[in-house]
């Protein structure tokens, strides 16, 4: 039952109120994409154990969906964001460098 | 015999005598006694049978620990079975039974298992799944089946009720024993806020059990100090009777509350399950003893030597006249001097170890009680109560050196920390060599939300054993968790226990070491599972070297006691057996709960009538009052069928339908989905949305849309209109409304967020009405105030203004293939127009109708349904949707997924009629068979059912359903598989079995 400060509102939301969106900042591949985009697009998840992004809908409270960044294994939460970005802010990054300082992106 | 000692018991209230019955008998005891203390009091040492062997069992332990005396208590609706004695409080009219027996606890015909115990080894389920097949279906499961088992389930609904509450605080302690109350004590005065709890009615743990002193007075006076204090802050909650149940991610602590178990109340409700949000969570939850593995360690009569004491020094219970104590630690020698000062005997204490030293057991040689040192036990004596021990060398054979009489065995075998709730979420054990136990590993603690510990062990759960140590480790936890939660207040002051030096602890696993395989396999590690040494040995000897399938396989550990008592020892014979140390075969998972918990506190209120939220229309209540039958849709309840009296589901559903298609029927379709889309960008929105185009829909107009997901399967259909420029009204099906909303949101928000569109579920706003029939248009007029003719409002069109004095909007669209109107109103009306819908009706034949006919009607005008001819791997084109698909569009959601090759296969499934030739209905579920079989010798399909039904239109069977080739088999004979074994031969049709024109919804 994790709790997640949603950024819209400013609630740390108790998992109960959360949906999960799954991985964050996918690019989408439309019509125009070769089959081996449009396969990553769709399947081929990262599914980390360490420092992941992850989308959130605070569904039970203000309905607006963000992005969280996380660490799998234990859970320690680096910080959420708004979704409307195509990459994690800085100031996230920076959060994650700070206690995880080996972390170099998704390998 | 046990019995009650005449004075003494720190506990019970001799005042308050306390009626009670077991197994029908009547029985006495004290207010304060467990059911446990007082049924020894009553000299029932007896408490029930084990799992497997039947073997009798007596109380071993005097806590959570207890895996014999499980009874079943209370009667009719307030009947639990598998309740700890030893936890259960005594109350006045309390009923209990044992249980795992038959005929009776004193003679039990299953104990012949006992003398069948070589076949019934560890392992002898998975043995006897394998080989012979036949003999577990037939033979043994039959048996097991009747003979294994903990207390029947209730047979009657749970009577009593439950709630649920939550609570948040900085720290939370569990347990409130002396370190408990030290913790909560520090924190609570530096500032935090502090929850305590407690599993039992008392404060204190065993420190006044075990004769502690602290700051120079008798443990008590600390403790109730401590708790005055406690009870005076603000800051700090104090729960009795409220144990822990787990520790979930960042903090979620589970724990129930025993109210009313003790005193039956029907107003209040029974248990309490508290959610508790805990920034720091310090677990005080002590240690439990550990038994010895000698032979007849499970003889009623050998028990924990911590519960004897407890028994003799909380309720003045004593559980015989004589007792042996046999230890490998100083611990159990507070047994021996507590038994000696309240003037019951004790002929020995056995000490494995060669060199006694410690201050304890000086205390008990200078009281005169014999020490028998490097000594173990052979063998217990007697078969339903202990009559005696034989002696011998605890690093010897077995050879008994001298036997002494007693009816009672107190054994320890050191401590083992209470380390579940530092585990459950994570945090890693350590095994101390020293003291042999594992404790927490303060290097690897579980983590929370900002990565630090989030739970801290303290006293005795971690791993500091005597109240000396105890106590400041608690107030550092308490600091520590305080400080991290950022309150630097106060320091409150540390007590101080006085120091004992004891000796060292003798790691012993099996007594005596070199002990016969006929003695190991009366070793009990295991009691209520019926697990011995010899099991553990045999498991690791057939190659089980983990201990987590040893586990599963002779299943140490898997009792309700989930191995409190017998998992360290049972691994520590494993790790011998496969000539490994202990910390490289390391222990089993623990997980949630702590103690077994009860539905009905997990439940809480959500059962019956509130189990779930119910969603009702606005003319609900006039349904009811039409004798509606109602089916769930979702969490909605729609109408299936208005029967008639007299008419059975059936008959009343072919009305409705005959009614419809000839004269005018009426349905509350308000559960449709209605998501309001408004923006500049909501046509460029719709049009990525849906497969078809909406932006390019006239005002006034409607337009039938399928909605589908990435992949390309169909996810949704409905009807848009377009209301204004920029507004559109998205109807979805039923069920599908809050998703679809869900769905826009999600790309609106995380993909085009630069698009000007909001949306709206508008569902429960409006009651929806359709008026559906060749004289639906008669009625509408009866009521007046709008034109509803075909030239003022054509089929797809809507239109909106005042139709009997109601504010409506009207959309001329169709489910049924009849002149159809459904009417939508704001919800408050909904009602009123329905009644005045049904008074118009009156002279026109009209009649509501259900869910069942709807589907029936759209069946048979080849209407699919999402989720009956959907099922999350069709796509549009397999049901012949092409032409609600845009080929002009460059991209929609779900267009890149039906490009991939096997969605743009021809040789997919595809959506055809079916006509049966002898006319019948084909089962639901049916596949269309074809010639041979596949891999796995099964029959060979060519396509499935998806919608079938009795047609009352055509007065025969028809159904829709995909298969090879769909729409160009027209004509071929194919065969269904029905339930009862045969096949139904039925002919390949037009999935338009009525109608196919579409002239009569056209007028």
């Amino acid at each position: 039952m994790l709790t997640l400060t949603c950024p819209y509102c400013g609630i740390r939301a108790c998992e109960t109120e959360l949906s999960p969106g799954y991985e964050a900042h996918l690019k989408r591949f439309g019509p125009t994409s070769t089959d081996e985009e449009f396969e990553v697009y769709m399947f081929a998840r990262k599914n980390p154990k360490g420092v992941h992004f992850e989308r959130w809908r605070h569904t039970y409270g203000c309905g607006k969906w963000f992005l969280a960044a996380r660490c799998t294994a234990t859970l320690e939460v680096f910080g959420t964001y708004p979704a409307q970005v195509s990459q994690p802010p800085a100031d996230i990054i920076a959060a994650i460098i700070k206690k995880r300082p080996d972390w170099k992106g998704y390998a | 015999m046990s019995a009650r000692l005449p004075v003494g018991g720190r506990l019970i209230d001799r005042n308050f005598p306390q009626r009670f019955t077991f197994n029908g008998r009547h029985m006495l005891g004290y207010s304060g006694d467990t059911l446990a203390s007082a049924l020894l009091a009553n000299d029932q040492m007896l408490m029930g049978r084990s799992f497997k062997y039947h073997r009798p069992r007596g109380v071993v332990g005097s806590g959570a620990e207890e895996p014999n005396a499980l009874l079943t208590i209370g009667t009719g609706p307030s009947t639990e079975p598998n309740q700890r004695a030893t936890q259960t409080e005594l109350f006045d009219g309390l009923t209990s039974r044992s249980q795992n027996h038959w005929p009776s606890l004193e003679f039990d015909i299953g104990i012949l298992n006992n003398y069948a115990a070589r076949l019934l080894p560890a392992g002898f389920y998975y043995k006897t799944f394998i080989h012979p097949r036949a003999a577990w279906k037939h033979v043994f499961e039959p048996i097991i089946r009747q003979s294994a088992g903990l207390g029947p389930a209730p047979q009657q609904r749970d009577g009593d009720v439950y709630e649920q509450a939550y609570a948040f605080c900085d720290v939370l302690v569990v347990g409130g024993g002396i370190a408990g109350l030290q913790a909560a004590l520090s924190a609570a005065t530096a500032g935090a806020t502090v929850i305590l709890l407690e599993q039992s009615p008392h404060w204190g743990g065993r420190a006044p059990v075990d004769g502690d002193v602290i700051d120079g007075n008798p443990a008590i006076d600390w403790i109730n100090a401590t708790v005055t204090a406690l009870l005076a802050m603000p800051n700090a909650t104090l729960r009795l009777r409220t144990g822990a149940v787990g520790v979930y991610d960042h903090g979620y602590i589970l724990a129930a509350e025993r109210l009313n178990d003790h005193a039956p109340s029907p107003d209040q409700p029974r248990q309490r399950l508290w959610r508790i949000r805990a920034g720091r969570t310090i677990t005080a939850a002590g240690a439990i003893e550990r038994g010895l593995s000698f032979a007849g360690n499970d003889i009623p009569g050998v028990m924990l030597a911590s519960a004897l004491r407890d028994y003799v020094v909380n309720y003045a219970v004593s559980a015989g006249d004589r007792t042996v104590i046999v230890t490998n630690n100083d611990d159990a020698y507070l047994t021996a001097i507590a038994l000696h000062r309240a003037g019951l005997s004790v002929p020995a204490v056995i000490d494995a170890r060669v060199d006694v030293t410690g201050d304890l057991p000086q205390q008990a040689g200078a009281l005169g009680i014999r020490i028998l040192a490097g000594r173990g036990v052979a063998k217990v004596k007697g078969s339903r109560r202990v009559t005696g021990v034989e002696v011998c060398l605890a690093a010897g054979e077995g050879t008994v050196l001298e036997t002494i009489e007693c009816d009672c065995i107190a054994m320890s075998g050191g401590h083992s920390p209470v380390v579940h709730l530092y585990s459950h979420c994570g945090g890693k054990v350590m095994w101390d060599e020293a003291a042999s136990m594992f404790r927490p590993d303060t290097a690897r603690p579980p983590t929370g939300a900002d990565g630090a510990a989030m739970v801290l062990a303290a006293g005795a759960s971690n791993g500091y054993l005597t109240a000396a140590e105890a106590l400041p480790d608690a107030a550092a936890a308490g600091a520590k968790a305080a400080a991290e939660m950022g309150h630097k207040g106060q320091t409150a002051k540390t007590a101080k226990a006085d120091a004992r030096n004891d000796g060292a602890i003798l790691p012993i696993w099996i007594m005596p070491q070199a002990a016969s395989i006929t003695a190991r396999a009366k070793m009990w590690l295991d009691y209520q599972s019926d697990v011995k040494v010899s099991d553990v040995q045999l498991a690791a000897r057939e190659g089980y070297e983990s201990v987590e399938h040893t586990k599963r396989y002779t299943t140490l550990g898997m009792a309700t006691d989930q191995g409190k008592l017998s998992n360290i020892n049972g691994l520590a014979v494993l790790s011998q057996a496969l000539h490994k140390d202990i910390p490289s075969v390391g222990t089993t998972t623990f997980r949630p709960p702590y103690t077994p918990v009860t539905f009905g506190t997990l439940a809480g209120e959500a059962r019956g009538d509130i189990f779930q939220p119910l969603r009702r229309t606005p003319m609900h209540h006039l349904h009811e009052g039409q004798s509606a039958y109602f089916e769930p849709v979702g969490l909605w309840r729609r109408p299936y069928c208005f029967p008639r009296l007299g008419e059975n589901h059936g008959q009343a559903v072919i009305r409705e339908v005959k009614n419809t298609r000839t004269n005018v029927g009426l349905l509350d379709a308000s559960t449709l989905g209605k998501i309001i889309v408004k923006g500049p960008d909501a046509g460029k929105f719709l049009d990525m949305l849906y497969t078809g185009v909406m932006s390019s829909l006239p005002i006034g107009k409607c337009r039938y849309g399928l909605m589908c997901n990435e992949q390309g399967f169909l996810s949704d259909d409905g009807v848009v209109a377009r209301l204004s420029e920029d507004t559109f009204l998205c109807h979805t099906t039923s069920g599908g409304a809050d998703r679809i909303h869900a769905w826009m949101e999600d790309w609106l928000q995380c993909e085009w967020w630069d698009w000007r569109v909001y949306t709206a579920n508008v569902t429960e706003q409006y009651a929806q009405i359709a008026v559906v029939g060749p004289k639906a248009r008669d009625v509408l007029q009866a009521l007046g105030g709008m034109d509803v003719s075909k030239d003022a409002l054509p089929f797809m069109g809507w239109s909106e203004g005042t139709l009997g004095g109601f504010p409506v909007r009207i959309y001329r669209i169709s489910f049924s293939g009849e002149l159809s109107y459904e009417i939508a109103v704001p919800a408050g009306h909904g009602a009123a127009l329905w009644a005045a819908l049904a008074q118009a009706g009156e002279g026109h034949g009209m009649m509501p109708y259900g869910t069942e006919a709807l589907h029936v009607l759209r069946a048979e005008k080849g209407f699919i349904m999402i989720g009956d001819e959907t099922d999350g791997t069709v796509i549009p084109q397999d049901l012949n949707l092409g032409w609600a698909i845009s080929k002009k569009k460059p991209d929609y959601l779900g267009k890149r997924g039906q490009m991939r090759t096997y969605l743009a296969s021809d040789t997919r499934w595809k959506l055809a009629g079916f006509e049966t030739l002898d006319g019948s209905v084909v089962p639901d579920g049916a596949y269309i068979i074809a010639d041979g079989v596949n891999a796995n010798g099964q029959r060979n399909t060519q396509g499935r059912v998806t919608s079938t039904y009795f047609s009352p239109t055509l007065g025969r069977g028809i159904a829709m359903g995909l298969i090879a080739g769909g729409l160009t088999r027209l004509g071929d004979v194919v065969e269904f598989n029905t339930i009862a074994g045969g096949t139904v031969k039925a002919r390949v049709i037009d999935p338009v079995f009525y109608d196919k024109e579409g002239a009569k919804q056209d007028v």
